[in-house]
Formats: structure tokens, C-alpha cells, sequence
């Protein structure tokens, strides 16, 4: 018989402190509907995706009735559409309205995939993409978009950086009415995953088997009530509480994505082992920050808090699963999660100190709202710095900042939902580093690169 | 496959002989009850066997959950595994 405890702990966790299944998503490999003519690869696309995970989202919730687990989003990553753009030409916003019709029609919440990978250089059809970027979020509501500029091993493009610092400006500028949401759903990555679970950086890699269910993970404040329970522990045990809080997480995991991969006749890829944050209270990664002892997240001693989080949920989680992949650390998007918010508000939470959290956890500069005039060449200084620790750190780096066009310090943006709210953050942008990026070409590979 | 139907509340008279009464009606046979008292609340576990069930789980989840909220009491029916994948290793 099970342990009455250990099932009161259970149920507590999802009852009380936000446990749930953030995402299951499936992973479509487009390649074979490449074609010649862009009409007939949108059909083939439209055809594959509905075939394939038509039936994803009924899977998922008959998972949740089973297991009594929330299981939130259900969503599609698909091989880059720069891809395909290279073989067809013509309108990439084609490819953006096909996947949104697709979405809509199997009932998932986000797709993603509208991405190329420039980290060396461009390809054919990978220019067309990048510049249609913009209009393709715009008419979408749905699709979301990532770019991989730069990689340890091989560096970074800095024409593509430059690039992106237009692209993102002209995103938030023509969805200025809605809040700019467009630059909520662009991501621009150094050593992006191939099967990441999460949204808005999902897509799926050539390296990727046709088709693939991944999982990611939540549970923040599942550790925060844990950590509760023990207000006086040395940071030993501290880090020993989150090890098993986190082994628990992921094994729920692992257990719904070999259901699902089971039931949609699927292989199963890997979990990714995230503390995935809400703005929903008591769903905060800042607060288990500020539950280790700091005041509040940002100040002195938050790189080091995070730094320790990071790595116990990682050593706990690994064990749990049979396949770790995707970003897999804790997450630190602003607007996402409640105790950031408030740091960010109240001046205490830097874009300094957010960049120097970057480096010793997953992701990067992620939902962070700048003032309205911030230029091009500042977003695009922000991503080469945000890619270079990437590419140094031998470790998976992004940037989603949103441009509040016509706001300043002092206002807030309201995405509503998952993506929360956030208020904007000054930068230090009284110089230029437009030179700099007007320069181009390419940051050499690290000497970290050569491994063989 | 067996099912953990938890039950959580205040404690009342007849909550065994209700939940027991509406598996018997849909031929779910209880292998095992434990109930004990955790900080002030009622706790009662049922392990079933849900194998030969007459009805959906997500009806047996339906009607038991009606029931709970007539009573004040939090009634949830879970597949076991979701317990043995998270509690052993």
C-alpha cells in the first residue's frame, strides 16, 4: 500500500503549490514537405501537422483526467521554415499563416518553428525569413519565431545580431496597438536547443526523429514550500531539498511523456527539467530566491542563490528522467513571474544583474520591456553581449526583450495569460555601441570550441 | 490498473458507506483503506481496482467529486502510478 504521507504530499503539491505539467509538445519534422511551389508545401504542411497531432490536445487532457495532474499547454515545434523557404521561395508569411491555420485547427496554443539557424551564416532562404519576421507575427497570434545567431562552436554572426536589432524594433512597432506582443513570441538564441519544449524558442532540429513528444516541467513553487519547511538549514541542505523536490517534479514528467508518446504512438524525447515560472502567486522562481534569504531577487547574493538552484534541480532531475534535453535550468523571464515583477518594479532587479543570472542559469534576457526608444543597435549590442556568455559558457543563451513603443520608465505592458505583465526597464543607453555592430561579420569561435 | 481515490475535509458520519456505496455501484472493487487525521484534516485513502469498472473514470471522477462538494469534503480519483513514479524510486 502507498504511503499516506507520501499521497497527501502529492496531492498537496498540485492542490496548493502550482505543480503541473507546463507543456507537452510535439515535435514535426517538416522536411518532406518541402516543395518547389509554396502553395503546395502550406498544403502538405497543413496536411502533416493535423495528421500527426491531431489528436494531442484529447491526449492530453485524458492524461490529466487519469493522473489528476494539470497538464497546461499543449503545443507543436516544427522543423525551421527557413528551410523550406530556401526550396519554394516566395512569401514566407505563407509558411507563418499555414501554421497558424494548422494551430487552430488541432487546438494547440502555441506553434513554433518560424526560425532559421544563422549562426555561421545565411543560407538561402534564411534572409527572406528574418525580414518577413516582423509582418509574420503581426497577422499571427499563435506562431512564434526563433533565431539562433551564434554557437561555441561557431561563434557569432554579428550581421545576423545587427539584423535582429532591426527586426525586433520593427516587430514591436507594427503590434505597438496590442501591447507589442509581437516581440513576445521572437526569441534570439546562441546554442539554441534542437528539442526544446518550450515556447516561444521551440522548434524542432534537423537532427530530430520525424516526429517527437517532449515535455517540460514546472514546479517553483513546489521547491519554494519545500525550502518553507526548513527556514534555519545550511545551504548544503538547502540544495539537498531542492535535489529531491526536483526528482519528484521530473518523474511526473517522465511518467506523462511515456503516456503520451504511448498513446499518440510517438517516440518519446526527453524532459526538460525546468523551473518554469507563472505570474501566478505562490508560481515565482524569485521567491524561492528570496526564500533561500534575500531580501529581494536582484540584489547582492541572487547570481549565487541562483546559481545553487540551477544545479540542484538539474542533479535531482537527472536521475528522474531516462532523457534530459531542452533548455533544462531555472527560468528567469520577468514579466512571467510574480516576484520578478515586483523586483523589477520596485528598482531593486537590474538588467545588470539579470545578465550576470544568465550566465549561471538556463536561458537568458527573457520578457525583460525597454523603454520605447531604445534603438536597433542597443538591442543588438544587448544580444552579442547575451550571446557571448552563451557562446563562452558552452551553454544555451536567449533574448526576447519587448521595445514598450511610446512608453518610457515609469509605464508597464500587459501581455495577459502565461506572459504576464512587465514594467519597463531602464537600460544604459546614453552612448551608442553603434559602430560596434555596424562593423559585422563574425565573432571568432571560442578557444573552449576545440575539443578534439 | 488501480485508482487512489483521496478524500479530505472535515469529518462526517457515513463518508465511508458513501464513497464505498457509489464504487459498488459501478463494480470498482476497494483493495485497501487508510484513514487518519493530518494537521486537523480527515484524510481517508481507498487503493481500487478499476479494471472491470461499469463506468468512465472521468464519470467515477465526476461523481464523486459532486459528492465531496455536497459533503464539504475534497474527493480526487488518480491513476496509482502517478504515486509509485514520484514516491520510489
Amino acid at each position: 500500500m502507498l504511503n499516506l504521507n507520501d499521497i497527501m504530499e502529492t496531492i498537496s503539491m498540485i492542490q496548493n503549490e502550482n505543480l503541473d505539467i507546463r507543456t507537452i509538445t510535439m515535435g514535426i519534422s517538416l522536411l518532406d514537405c518541402a516543395d518547389s511551389d509554396i502553395d503546395r508545401a502550406c498544403e502538405k504542411i497543413y496536411e502533416k501537422i493535423t495528421r500527426l497531432a491531431g489528436k494531442l490536445v484529447a491526449t492530453g487532457d485524458e492524461i490529466e483526467e487519469m493522473y489528476g495532474i494539470p497538464i497546461i499547454n499543449k503545443r507543436v515545434s516544427v522543423t525551421p521554415i527557413a528551410m523550406l523557404t530556401a526550396v519554394s521561395g516566395g512569401d514566407p508569411v505563407k509558411y507563418a499563416l499555414t501554421l497558424e491555420r494548422a494551430a487552430n485547427e488541432i487546438g494547440v496554443n502555441f506553434i513554433g518553428g518560424y526560425s532559421a539557424l544563422v549562426h555561421k551564416g545565411f543560407a538561402a532562404g534564411d534572409r527572406e525569413l528574418i525580414d518577413s519576421i516582423p509582418e509574420a507575427l503581426s497577422v499571427t497570434t499563435k506562431v512564434c519565431s526563433s533565431i539562433n545567431v551564434g554557437s561555441t562552436k561557431a561563434g557569432i554572426n554579428m550581421d545576423a545580431v545587427g539584423m535582429m536589432g532591426k527586426v525586433i524594433r520593427r516587430a514591436a512597432e507594427i503590434t505597438a496597438d496590442r501591447d507589442c506582443i509581437g516581440c513576445a513570441k521572437l526569441v534570439v538564441f546562441c546554442n539554441a536547443p534542437e528539442d526544446n519544449p518550450f515556447m516561444a524558442g521551440a522548434f524542432h532540429g534537423v537532427g530530430e526523429p520525424d516526429c517527437v513528444i517532449n515535455v517540460g516541467v514546472s514546479g517553483p513553487g513546489v521547491v519554494r514550500a519545500a525550502l518553507e519547511k526548513c527556514p534555519d538549514g545550511d545551504l548544503s541542505e538547502v540544495a539537498d531539498i531542492i535535489k529531491r523536490t526536483a526528482f519528484k517534479i521530473t518523474r511526473m514528467g517522465q511518467l506523462v511523456g511515456t503516456e503520451a508518446s504511448k498513446r499518440l504512438g510517438v517516440p518519446f524525447g526527453i524532459v526538460d527539467l525546468s523551473l518554469a515560472p507563472t505570474p501566478a502567486v505562490g508560481d515565482s522562481v524569485a521567491h524561492i530566491l528570496e526564500e533561500m534569504g534575500l531580501e529581494i531577487c536582484g540584489i547582492h547574493g541572487t547570481t549565487a542563490a541562483l546559481a545553487l538552484l540551477n544545479d540542484a534541480v538539474k542533479k535531482g532531475g537527472v536521475m528522474a528522467s531516462s532523457h534530459v534535453g531542452g533548455l533544462s535550468g531555472a527560468f528567469i523571464p520577468v514579466s512571467e513571474d510574480a516576484g520578478m515583477i515586483d523586483a523589477a518594479r520596485s528598482g531593486d532587479l537590474s538588467i545588470e544583474k539579470l545578465e550576470a543570472m544568465t550566465s549561471v542559469c538556463s536561458v537568458g534576457l527573457d520578457m525583460i520591456v525597454v523603454p520605447g526608444d531604445t534603438t536597433a543597435d542597443v538591442i543588438s549590442a544587448i544580444i552579442a553581449d547575451e550571446a557571448a556568455i552563451g557562446m563562452v559558457n558552452s551553454k544555451t543563451t536567449a533574448v526576447r526583450l519587448i521595445p514598450a513603443i511610446g512608453k518610457d520608465v515609469g509605464d508597464e505592458l500587459e501581455f495577459g495569460g502565461l506572459l504576464g505583465s512587465g514594467p519597463v526597464m531602464p537600460l544604459r543607453a546614453r552612448l551608442s555601441p553603434a559602430k560596434f555592430i555596424a562593423r559585422g561579420g563574425r565573432i571568432p569561435a571560442p578557444l573552449q570550441s576545440l575539443k578534439n | 490498473m488501480r485508482a487512489v481515490i483521496s478524500v479530505i475535509g472535515k469529518d462526517t458520519v457515513g463518508i465511508l458507506a458513501k464513497v464505498s456505496n457509489i464504487c459498488a455501484d459501478n463494480n470498482i472493487n476497494i483493495v485497501d483503506v487508510t484513514q487518519s487525521v493530518l494537521q486537523d484534516m480527515f484524510v481517508m485513502v481507498m487503493l481500487a481496482e478499476i479494471d472491470k469498472m461499469s463506468c468512465s473514470l472521468s464519470s467515477l471522477s465526476e461523481t464523486l467529486g459532486k459528492m465531496g462538494s455536497e459533503m464539504n469534503l475534497d474527493i480526487r480519483v488518480m491513476h496509482e502510478d502517478i504515486f509509485n513514479s514520484m514516491h520510489r524510486i
